[in-house]
């Protein structure tokens, strides 16, 4: 492999690995603060694509999709959170993988019900729609440059709410001593409801970007969900820090895999989780939410 | 997941009609035929839920065009749900074959559950129809005398496009795929045919079912700079690739060929990305006979969705049953007779001339089709009554 060649390689495992990250971001975040393991997470990034294809239809526009899509499943997330997720908080996992898998099932029918079985693709906003030329014979598409753009942008705003905000220091707290919290007059269920519907958005998000990039499809949010809890369980469970290291790792592991030894690629991933466990069992910054 | 069973309200039908006739008065004429029962083992949930409905849905049509009878017998339909699951699938087969008894049993889509269900049905003779499932295996090294094949084998369907690729002077081929066995069988038959006419494959790239991710491989085939690239992928996997590649921007230097299944189903998804990419299948929407155009408009009518490659592997499966069960005045008692009969169908078939082989897979023509202004266009005939080698095949009676 030639220099140049490899450094392809390295940006199109940074980009894999930057909107993994978006993904599990949100999961993360759920599971660090609000103890739940949230299975129903790849069904919000299956719904936040097949937004991004029902509204981009109608409106030609990704950017309004967002617009509206992003509300909306932040609304939706309040719903989940207050109808079936605020039930879970202090039970088993056994429950929690119980109840979010119910919602991936409900969801998949709706998703079956709502849009069909067909495969649909979305087109990629025209702004956007060039190449960067990039090496001899291929291109970068612009879109993707954009989506690393925004994902970066996601993960700075995400670290400043939580570590510069009133807001993120009381997701810290909470996150840490719930009752302390509780006792100081916030009201914890609330910040959790925001919390849960700010991961669901995330997702949705994640899923609305990813949408022209990947075509839209029945069963697309289980395949990103497996590799997100992955990249949470390299990361630490419940940090954001470590999923965006987590992220990095995974995309170019898998991207260097398919490179270096196509037959075994679909190992290497689990492999790496493996290794990283091995050396630090709680991941590589596994604590509740970073306190920095 | 949802079960979808037909098995329950026949089985209720039967009953209150077997009710019926006993207080009703004795017609004059002979009792009327028993009727045949035909098992459907076919997704009507998950992935491949759409291609079971249009299996499903061209059997229907063509058994309304012999009135819902095949030889003076009215057919009677039991459905079972296979989910495309492998590891459910002998539990559904013995349903079908044991505890409902079918005459006949059709279907699966999924070659893992063609290959469980190949290893009941040949213990329990049971006569077999298969109605999708491209594995080489079925009319191979597992054929048997009581199975047939209406839809393809994966030999056929990727074969005949290496002579596309040579022919438009391409020499040198990078293969990339997904790994399993339906992408394996497929890219050992094209690389069979375009090594055996001079071609030479730079590379060979698995990539892990159903991995969607493909950017780490467009860069590498970028750098090997080869000739054409042949690729396996079908539904989301081959909407991805596809869009991808054209983003990349490889399809105007190095051109695209596949199966027909890169292309099948996700042509409006694919969108322009798609402009000239060449497959080979045994069928496409536009081609051009009488036969085919009666077909989607009766099929269209029927259902008010587009015909395909699925429906129409439906579709011939009751008219080759029509045909062999008249022969035998509906006897399915006679084994050899119905087999001799079967092997012996020859249909006018939507996607051309269709005949059993000595394996019972289809012999038919294989046609090259390029997408042009979004749609599939049929640019001729890649093998003419393309017939699979059917290796290790052994018929045993």
């Amino acid at each position: 492999m030639t220099l140049s060649l490899f450094a392809l390689q390295l940006l199109n495992g940074v980009e894999y690995g930057l909107l993994l990250f978006l993904v599990a971001s949100g999961l993360t975040l759920i599971f660090g603060v609000l103890g739940v393991l949230n299975f129903a997470h790849g069904s919000f990034y299956m719904l936040g694509a097949y937004l991004a294809y029902f509204i981009g239809q109608r409106t030609g526009s990704l950017a309004a999709a967002v617009a509206v899509g992003v509300p909306l499943m932040f609304a939706a997330g309040w719903l989940v959170e207050r109808l079936a997720i605020s039930r879970l908080y202090g039970r088993d996992h056994l429950s929690q993988l119980l109840l979010t898998y119910g919602l991936v099932l409900l969801f998949n029918e709706l998703q079956r019900a709502l849009f069909g079985n067909e495969v649909h693709g979305v087109a990629t906003p025209r702004l956007l729609a060039f190449g960067l030329p990039l090496g001899e014979l291929q291109s970068w598409p612009a879109y993707r440059a954009f989506t690393c753009i925004c994902c970066l942008f996601v993960a700075a705003a995400i670290r400043h709410v939580l570590l510069r905000t009133r807001f993120g220091m009381r997701v810290r707290a909470g996150a840490v001593n719930p009752e302390m919290v509780e006792a100081l007059g916030i009201d914890v269920r609330r910040l959790l409801s925001v919390l849960f519907s700010a991961g669901t958005a995330l997702a949705a998000l994640a899923g609305m970007l990813a949408a022209p990039l990947t075509t839209v499809y029945p069963g697309m949010g289980e395949g990103v969900l497996i590799v997100s809890f992955v990249v949470v369980v390299i990361g630490g469970i419940g940090s954001v820090k470590g999923a965006f290291f987590g992220a990095l790792l995974v995309g170019l592991s898998d991207t260097l895999g398919k490179v270096l030894l196509p037959g075994l690629s679909s190992a290497i991933v689990y492999a790496v989780m493996a290794a990283v466990l091995l050396w630090r069992p709680r991941g590589l910054f596994g604590q509740p939410v970073e306190a920095r | 997941m949802s079960r979808q069973t037909f098995s329950r309200r026949a089985l209720l039908t039967a009953a209150g009609a077997a009710t019926a006739s006993s207080i009703l008065p004795r017609r004059a004429f002979p009792a009327s035929k028993p009727k045949i029962r035909i098992g459907l083992l076919l997704p009507y949930s998950g992935t491949y839920a759409a291609l079971g409905n249009n299996i499903t849905d061209g059997m229907k049509l063509a058994a309304r065009e012999h009135d819902n009878k095949l030889a003076g017998r009215e057919i009677e339909w039991v459905a079972v749900d296979d989910e495309s699951d492998p590891a459910k699938a002998p539990a559904n087969v013995n349903k079908l074959v044991v505890g409902e008894k079918v005459d006949v049993l059709t279907g699966p889509v999924h070659s893992g559950v063609a290959m469980a269900m190949m290893q009941i049905v040949r213990q329990e003779k049971t006569l077999t129809i298969v109605t999708n499932a491209g594995a080489q295996a079925v009319t191979g090294q597992l054929c048997a005398p009581n199975v047939f094949r209406t839809s393809f084998s994966n030999w056929q369907t990727s074969y005949p496009c290496a002579d596309v690729v040579l022919k438009d002077g391409r020499k040198k081929a990078v293969l990339l795929f997904w790994n399993y066995s339906f992408g394996q069988e497929s890219m050992a038959a094209f690389k069979e045919g375009f090594t055996k006419g001079g071609g030479t494959i730079v590379k060979e790239i698995p990539v892990p079912f159903p991995t969607t991710e493909f950017q780490a491989n467009l860069s590498e085939i970028a750098a090997l700079k080869p000739d054409a690239v042949f690729v396996f992928f079908a539904g989301a996997g081959a909407a991805k690739l596809v869009k991808d590649y054209a983003a990349a921007g490889l399809r105007e230097k190095i051109p695209l060929y596949g199966s027909g299944f890169l292309t099948e189903g996700v042509l409006a998804a694919q969108g322009p990305a798609a402009e000239g990419i060449k497959t080979t299948l045994h069928y496409a929407d536009s081609l051009d006979t009488e036969v085919n155009r009666k077909f989607r408009a009766a099929f269209k009518k029927a259902t008010s969705r587009d015909a395909d490659v699925y429906a129409v592997a439906g579709y011939d499966t009751v008219n080759a049953l029509a045909s062999a069960l008249d022969k035998v005045q509906g006897d399915l008692g006679a084994r050899k007779e119905v087999i001799a009969a079967l092997e012996a169908v020859r249909l006018d078939s939507p996607r051309g001339p269709f005949r059993f082989s000595k394996a019972h897979n289809p012999v038919q023509n294989v046609y090259v089709r390029q997408v042009k202004d979004g749609r599939e266009v049929v640019l001729g005939v890649a093998q003419k009554d393309a017939e699979d080698p059917a290796f290790g095949c052994q018929m045993a009676t």
